[in-house]
């Protein structure tokens, strides 16, 4: 009874946070966290993360490279307020200062199957020139009060960025009773193959949800 | 010399004959002087001799002069001069004459060089002159503007499209001087005319430039692009999803394929063609069609046919020839007539194109074997044969002959036919004139009877005269001319059929010719031939205009035949659009493009192998010149020897390729279905058509639109807008007669309105966005409607429901229910007004910046560097601040720092029997020395000895964590005990709001710790046990902490005014001079640190411009008043306008308004100003104090004015004062609101009062009140005073009340708000003009009191769940006899004979106890304030309690609350 009428969807989120691409910049980590709405709930995995500090290499002076696991299951009743993974980098700057260089932020995909995102970050901008001088010789540079203001449109009008560099994500995504529920996310073309593959859960009797 | 003989050949001109006379004269002169220095030496020298003969005259001059003698040397021989002139000339040459005529002489010495020179003037022409002459070929255009007359043709007037309803474009604009210029110019050129339009003006095309750029505009040019424009590669993605894209395709990509077969390419001509080349293809091509024709047969098909239809004729006509003919048959015979003529007709057409052709076929290969025979040599392989077949002659003359007979007869028919139906169309007509001209006639004898008969003639003339009018006379049809027609059809015959008996021609074309090898051909073609050989050619296929592929490059032949033969297979995904080959020839590196062939896409049916190979055309109109042999192309050349017919000839070929679909592997055929091909068709967007036919709804309202505006229908910017609206005026569509705003809604709803009301789901969903209070933070609204309970509304439906009905359970108090309501309503009001303005953001709230360092902060970090790592006495830094989003449970910790206390009471000897004098002592307590001298009497040598005044301990308890000091001895202890205390918010939420909204208090109890022993003297074992008394509390709301983030000062302990068995010890320290007002600051003190680790950013109030009715002048100016306030003086709070309880800004002094304080409290001392004072602060003290922010969570501060103060009996610190303030106006003082800040409220009001030259500050919130010079006031700062009138900012160098004067007329320590510059424009109160004040229920009261007692009794007992309550009643009812003295006599210890005859009653008892008194807003504060004495802890078995609960009734509600607690331990 419980498997023919579900009263939640599962969302999970397996991926990495590949590397970033931040010209300028070297010795950087970053900093993951999830932001989601009020009918959202995680059942399992880590919500936020810390990774480890890269540098670049010899041979790809341009990239960086985590590979950082994440790996967590949302469960939710509600579309609205999908995950979004936000990301934030930080890393040293010439005096040694441990300073921020970028956040960004990204939805979840919707469909299940492998994707990769590059998100482009940014980093507030100091108001003044004055400020951006001594926040460049203090090491104290603007910061967001908190990350996950970057997944929220509320307020950021007030904020002027600067764009700093990429980091691209890879996820696999899998859903469960998304279809049962009414949430049909996947295109109508490929559907079909990959309820074969990804959607292994559903059974052959899959109708969508309706009253 | 090479000059000419010049005075030969030139004779004097007698005209000039005087003027060159002066000048010979001159020149005479002039020898003669040189004459003269020669003449004195006489003779030349030798060495002259020797120059004279041997001197070059190299220099012009000289020359001239030498050439002049040598010249009349030869001359003067030819004139017969004898030697002596000669001699003498060469000797004495300037003596005499050189020749006797004198014009001769002159001409001679005229030739040199300096006489030719005529000086002149420097020419200059004036400047009048040099315009009139520019004038006659310059021309400078005017830049008048230019009659339109004369723009326009002569006699016209200039129309103006544009009035004429045309559609005329936006010229680009141009200034009118510039256009004048123009104009003028343009009128004097030739046909300068042509220039203008029929409006006068210059043509012009419409503006073509847009106003806004197309192309975003890239800045950073110098700088390298940023990374996000930076070209990115990207692997090229097969979307599957584009419309241009073949749907469906994508399970098995690319699985259509096209295959197109490039087989090759015949030029028909070549820029490189030699002539022969030209006449051979053209016999080639001419052979082709021949070929072609031969192959269909029309000519024999149209004969069979012909010959079919004459037996059908003829059988028709032999069958029913005899009976008469039916009309069908007669139809049809005329029909099958018809249908032999135009079959003839045909027939014949063709084979005068059989034979045409066959005729120009041999011409032209006459014309080639006439060119090879002239061009000595062959270029082309051609061979025409002409096949003959001999025909039996006989036969064949007979088929002609039977042929042209048939045809003749049916001519001969046709005619006859014809001329038949012509004469009954003549008999008709003429039947019709008779008839006409018999009417006539009638007519006419009627008219003139008598001489109709004479007039026959006439009558026929006039007939004829009058033609006009009836029809005329017809006349007859010719009849045919049956000769004619059989010549016509033999001559027709010979001259597009072969002649009997001749033989028929086969022509016959072989490329099997030989042709001359190189060596033997002219130079010209030789070059033609190479040229011929270099070249390459190739072709490129390209599909939807890419390139795809491309064939190998092949060498030009010299037939100017190219085989390719490759076959190319394109694995499609896009929809074919176009495939296109294009032909290109390669001349060394040099490659150009021949011809461009666009190939047809197949139809899905056209597959490979199956599809026949096609042949295209192309042609190209490049002009190529050789100058070998070689015709080109778009060059005129001719044939013949004279260079006439000149004939001209393009590029041009056939190129055979095949274009088909491919077939799998399973014979399957690659094409995409053709019903998708339709799709394509749907690509031409329509906006409207896209979004769906309902938003046709309006296209009437469109074009009535359209109309109004007077859309311009030529306008190209209006086109497609036109269009629709043909599309939608073709009445297809029916426009409804409503019209919609937002037409489209429908289609976007996600659900009807009705649907969306009536699901549960949707509206929970809804309230919580609304941010409801009970469903602000719902968590995992369910998915399914069914999922979503009633239950989930239950409580927010019944708070709607019930909001006007009043619980009175739990207030125990109607009025106070009420008032806990309207409070609730109002809050609610506020903050949905507020809700807004919570989402707006400043620039800090999202972004943590550094503040810039000033000069002063860099220096004091500069000095820092130097000072001790570890100071000796340390000082408190600020720390980082830390925002409450992400915090959670275990996170927050309230950090005490418990350092000293002063004046705690001290115990009291217990077995002290109670004394008489003691209470005479009392009488004079008063002074110090008195009281020490009294009790020291009175305990005696044994309480020096072993008896400890106090052992006093601090407990601190907050949120029921309980946590506790050391103990310390003496009544001025010292713990200095750092304790920390666990915090944890309201339903684990975090966020600014719910943490400002937390109305917990932290408790700081001061007890006194007590060792009994037990049973001491029974055995060896002592037992004790230890007790702790309540001593007093300090209590601090978690708010104020949040707020301040940090509490530091010495506070005044609470200390109950009755403590049993202990007595109120003064400091030794103190200096004398007492006064009412330092004896009332007596007590006992503790000093505090208090903060939250981490620090906290406490929520920011509202910074939004609220509504405001002051005037606008007013705003601004106390804006700026404020502004300056905070830039010189940043930590003096300054305070000009406040907002109202309905969220408009109100000034401040609008609040000052003197009102009546309750009448009963003036009557209660009539004699004495200051006790009634007291009795009214008191007053208001009892009012229960709630702050805002507790209230009204994140929203500001709310400022209420009296009456809604008093009917909410709930306000902050501001209000009390306000209140007070003007009690103490009505009555009559001088009084002032200060703003400032105090411990341990933080920026809070205080009432200054001024009597007897003193200054007085009272506390509102507590009811006391101090001296300017008491150092333990509470209030630290003194931001500004505010009077009824007036505003004054505090601009004196300290802010302490004790260092600063508070003489406001002294403008140079206070700055007035409203100044001479700027004053007060009369500004009314927002105040009541007075206050009505209820009665209050004495019986309301006494219910509230018993009610309370019992409630406080049931709880102390929930508290000791262990241990049983034992309730002493008589020691209960002696306490409730007491409290309300204890209320008349305010509070203040004046009861000491109670406690006397308290002890005297319970002598046997050991008793400790308290009143507490608490002004009355619920019943929860109370038992808080009970629990936190921990009366309750006593453990010992015997225990007993007393409880009393005493309410007093003020007027308006107001209750003051009187709660007497004591244990009681029997002793013995």
């Amino acid at each position: 009874m419980a498997i023919n009428n579900p009263s939640v969807f599962l969302l999970m989120i397996n991926g990495q946070i590949e590397g970033a691409n931040f010209p300028e910049y070297d010795d950087l980590y970053c900093k993951y966290c999830f932001v989601y709405g009020h009918d959202w709930a995680p059942t399992s995995g880590l919500e936020e993360g810390i990774s480890q500090i890269t540098s670049k290499g010899r041979d790809s002076p341009q990239r960086m490279i985590w590979n950082f696991p994440l790996e967590i299951t949302f469960k939710s009743t509600n579309p609205l307020g999908w995950p979004q993974i936000v990301v934030s980098v930080y890393g040293p700057d010439t005096f040694g200062n441990d300073v921020v260089r970028g956040y960004g932020a990204t939805h979840i995909p919707f469909t299940p199957g492998q994707h990769t995102r590059t998100i482009p970050m940014f980093v507030p901008e100091s108001t003044s020139r004055l400020q951006k001088f001594t926040s460049w010789l203090l090491g104290r540079r603007p910061e967001f009060t908190d990350p996950k203001v970057v997944a929220q449109g509320e307020g950021r009008e007030v904020t002027r960025v600067r764009s700093q560099g990429f980091v691209s994500l890879s996820f696999h995504i899998v859903t469960k009773d998304m279809k049962r529920l009414g949430y049909d996310t996947t295109p109508s073309e490929t559907s079909h193959t990959l309820s074969h593959t990804a959607a292994a859960g559903i059974g052959p009797g899959d109708q969508p949800y309706s009253t | 010399s090479d000059l000419p003989p010049r005075p030969q050949a030139k004779p004097a001109p007698s005209s000039s004959h005087s003027e060159s006379s002066t000048m010979r004269q001159r020149m005479r002169d002039k020898l003669r002087a040189a004459r003269v220095n020669t003449s004195e030496t006489g003779l030349p020298t030798a060495e002259e001799a020797y120059n004279f003969f041997t001197f070059n005259f190299d220099p012009e001059p000289h020359e001239e002069a030498g050439k002049g003698r040598k010249k009349r040397r030869p001359r003067t021989e030819g004139e017969n001069d004898d030697e002596e002139e000669e001699e003498e000339a060469v000797t004495e040459d300037e003596d005499a004459p050189l020749v006797k005529d004198e014009e001769e002489d002159l001409f001679i010495i005229d030739q040199s060089a300096h006489d030719f020179l005529v000086v002149k003037r420097a020419e200059y022409m004036g400047y009048q002159r040099r315009l009139q002459s520019e004038n006659d070929f310059l021309f400078t255009p005017s830049f008048l503007t230019v009659p339109a007359s004369s723009k326009v043709p002569e006699n016209m007037q200039p129309r103006y499209l544009e009035e004429e309803g045309l559609y005329v474009g936006e010229r680009p604009p141009i200034s009118l001087t510039n256009q004048n210029i123009l104009e003028n110019r343009v009128l004097k050129q030739q046909q300068g005319r042509k220039w203008f339009g029929d409006d006068g003006r210059i043509i012009a095309l419409p503006d073509p430039i847009k106003e806004s750029s197309t192309r975003p505009p890239l800045f950073h040019m110098e700088e390298d692009l940023d990374p996000a424009l930076q070209t990115v590669y990207r692997k090229a993605l097969k979307s599957k999803h584009a419309s241009q894209y073949i749907a469906g395709g994508g399970g098995t990509n690319g699985d259509y394929q096209l295959d197109v077969d490039v087989s090759g390419l015949i030029f028909s001509h070549h820029p490189l063609f030699s002539r022969e080349h030209v006449l051979g293809a053209r016999l080639a091509q001419l052979y082709d069609q021949h070929l072609s024709r031969q192959h269909k047969n029309i000519t024999e098909h149209l004969t069979t046919k012909l010959n079919g239809l004459r037996n059908a004729v003829r059988n028709m006509l032999e069958i029913h020839g005899r009976q008469g003919l039916t009309p069908v048959m007669q139809q049809r015979i005329s029909e099958y007539k018809q249908e032999v003529k135009n079959t003839r007709r045909l027939r014949d057409t063709e084979q005068e194109k059989d034979r045409t052709l066959l005729k120009s076929i041999i011409k032209v290969w006459k014309e080639i074997k006439a060119l090879r025979d002239f061009q000595r040599f062959t270029n082309t392989p051609y061979k025409l044969y002409l096949r003959r077949e001999e025909g039996v002659r006989a036969s064949d003359e007979r088929d002609h002959e039977a042929e042209i007979q048939a045809e003749v007869d049916e001519l001969q028919g046709e005619m006859e036919e014809d001329y038949q139906k012509k004469v009954t169309e003549y008999k008709r007509q003429q039947e019709e004139w008779k008839a006409w001209r018999r009417k006539r006639k009638k007519k006419k004898k009627k008219a003139q009877s008598q001489d109709d008969d004479d007039d026959e003639d006439n009558d026929d003339d006039q007939s004829e005269g009058d033609t006009e009018l009836g029809p005329s006379k017809p006349d007859p049809p010719e009849e045919p001319d049956m000769e004619g027609v059989e010549e016509q059809v033999r001559e027709k015959a010979s001259r597009i059929r072969r002649k009997p008996g001749e033989p028929i021609l086969m022509p016959e074309l072989t490329a099997s010719g030989p042709i001359t090898p190189n060596e033997q051909c002219p130079r010209g073609e030789f070059a033609r031939r190479e040229d011929v050989a270099k070249r390459y050619l190739f072709t490129k296929v390209l599909y939807n205009n890419k390139e795809v592929s491309r064939t190998d490059n092949r060498s030009l032949n010299s037939d100017f035949r190219v085989h390719f033969g490759q076959i190319f297979n394109l694995k499609i995904v896009n929809w074919p659009e176009s495939i296109k080959l294009q032909v290109f020839e390669v001349l060394g590196s040099s490659t150009s493009l021949l011809a461009e062939v666009f190939v047809p896409v197949p139809e899905s049916s056209v597959l490979t192998g199956s599809a026949p190979s096609e042949e295209l055309e192309f042609s190209s109109n490049l002009r190529v010149m050789f100058d070998h042999e070689a015709v080109g192309s778009d060059v005129p050349f001719s044939f013949e020897a004279d260079g006439s017919n000149r004939q001209t000839l393009l590029t041009s070929g056939k190129l055979s390729c095949c274009v088909s679909w491919a077939i799998g592997e399973d014979d399957v055929p690659l094409a995409p279905p053709t019903t998708q091909s339709k799709a394509i068709g749907l690509k031409q967007l329509d906006a409207i058509a896209c979004i769906g036919a309902s938003s046709l709804n309006d296209m009437k309202k469109l074009g009535e639109w359209a109309t109004e505006s007077r859309l311009d229908p030529n306008d190209p910017n209006n086109a497609t807008i036109m269009q629709l609206l043909k599309v939608a005026s073709s009445g297809e569509v029916t426009a409804p007669d409503y019209f919609r705003l937002e037409q489209l809604q429908e289609e976007f709803n996600f659900l009807s309105e009705e649907e969306i009301e009536r699901s549960r789901r949707f509206r929970l969903l809804r309230l919580r966005n609304q941010e409801v209070a009970e469903f602000r933070n719902y968590k995992c609204v369910p998915a399914l409607e069914r999922e979503v309970t009633d239950k989930v509304f239950q409580e927010y439906e019944r708070r709607l429901r019930e909001g006007e009905i009043v619980d009175t359970k739990d207030h125990l108090d109607a009025h106070r229910a009420l008032v806990a309501k309207y409070l609730q309503k109002i809050r609610e009001s506020v903050i949905n007004r507020f809700l807004i303005a919570k989402h707006h953001f400043l620039l800090s709230d999202l972004v943590q910046e550094e503040e810039v360092p000033s000069i002063g902060i860099l220096g004091l970090n500069l000095f820092k560097l130097a000072e001790p790592k570890r100071p000796l006495k340390p000082q408190r830094k600020e720390r980082k601040k830390v925002t409450a989003q992400n915090l959670s449970d275990g996170d927050i910790r309230l950090l005490l720092n418990i350092i000293r206390a002063y004046d705690i009471p001290i115990r009291k000897p217990q077995a002290s029997k109670p004394a008489v004098a003691s209470k005479s002592v009392r009488s004079f307590t008063e002074t110090f020395t008195a009281g020490q001298s009294s009790q020291s009497a009175i305990q005696g040598s044994d309480w020096l000895l072993n008896q400890v005044q106090v052992r006093p301990f601090v407990e601190v308890s907050f949120q029921r964590t309980v946590l506790q000091t050391t103990t310390a001895d003496g009544p001025n202890p010292c713990w200095n005990e750092d304790l920390q205390l666990p915090f944890s918010a309201p339903n684990g939420d975090y966020s600014t709001a719910s943490l400002q909204s937390v109305k917990d208090e932290v408790f700081i109890n001061i007890f006194d710790e007590v060792h009994y022993e037990l049973g001491g003297d029974r055995g060896r074992e002592v037992h004790t046990r230890l007790e702790k008394h309540w001593l007093g509390s300090v209590k601090i709301p978690f708010s104020t902490i949040y707020f301040q983030s940090r509490i530091d000062g010495t506070f005044k302990v609470d200390t109950p005014p009755v403590l049993l068995g202990y007595s109120k010890e003064r400091s030794l320290a103190s200096d004398g001079g007492y006064d009412a007002v330092r004896s009332l600051s007596e007590g006992a003190f503790i000093t505090l640190f208090i903060t939250i680790e981490p620090q906290l950013v406490p929520g920011e109030t509202v910074r939004e411009k609220f509504d405001s009715q002051e005037g606008e002048r007013l705003l601004l100016a106390s804006e700026v008043f404020e502004r300056d306030a905070a830039v010189s003086y940043p930590n003096r709070p300054c305070l000009t306008t406040v907002i109202d309880i309905n969220g408009k800004t109100v000034f401040i002094s609008r609040y000052l308004r003197p009102l009546n304080p309750p009448q009963e409290l003036l009557d209660a001392f009539p004699n004495s100003p200051q006790e009634a004072t007291e009795l009214i602060a008191r007053y208001v003290s009892l009012i229960p104090s709630m702050p805002d922010s507790v209230s009204f969570a994140g929203v500001c501060d709310l400022w209420s004015t009296c009456d809604q103060f008093l009917t909410l009996l709930a306000g902050d610190e501001e209000e009390h004062a306000v209140l007070l303030c003007n009690y103490f106006l009505s009555m009559g003082k001088k009084a002032w609101l200060i703003i400032g800040s105090a411990i341990p409220e933080g920026p809070t009001a205080y009432v200054l009062t001024y009597e007897q030259s003193r200054y007085l500050i009272w506390n509102p919130s507590s009811g006391q009140y101090y001296g300017q010079y008491d150092s333990f006031c509470p209030l630290q700062t003194v931001g500004c005073l505010v009077s009824a009138d007036n505003v004054w900012f505090n601009v004196q160098v300290y802010t302490s009340p004790l260092r600063m004067s508070f003489d406001v007329t002294k403008a140079k320590l206070w700055k007035p708000f409203f100044s001479r510059a700027f004053p007060n424009p009369g500004l009314s109160s927002v105040q009541p003009e007075e206050l009505v004040y209820q009665r209050t229920d004495k019986a309301v009261a006494a219910e509230l009191q018993d009610r309370v007692e019992k409630i406080l009794k049931e709880k102390i007992m929930e508290w000791r769940p262990r241990h049983p309550t034992r309730w002493n009643r008589y020691c209960t009812s002696t306490l409730r006899h007491f409290l309300p003295k204890l209320e008349l006599s305010g509070g203040r210890d004046v009861a000491d004979e109670h406690r006397l005859e308290l002890q005297s009653l319970l002598g046997d008892y050991r008793i400790s106890g308290f009143p507490l008194h608490l002004p009355f807003s619920e019943v929860r504060p109370i038992i808080e304030a009970v629990y936190s004495t921990g009366v309750h802890n006593v453990e010992a078995s015997n225990v007993e309690f007393a409880l009393a609960v005493h309410v007093h009734a003020y007027p308006n509600n107001v209750l003051s609350v009187w709660v007497y607690l004591a244990s009681l331990i029997r002793t013995r």
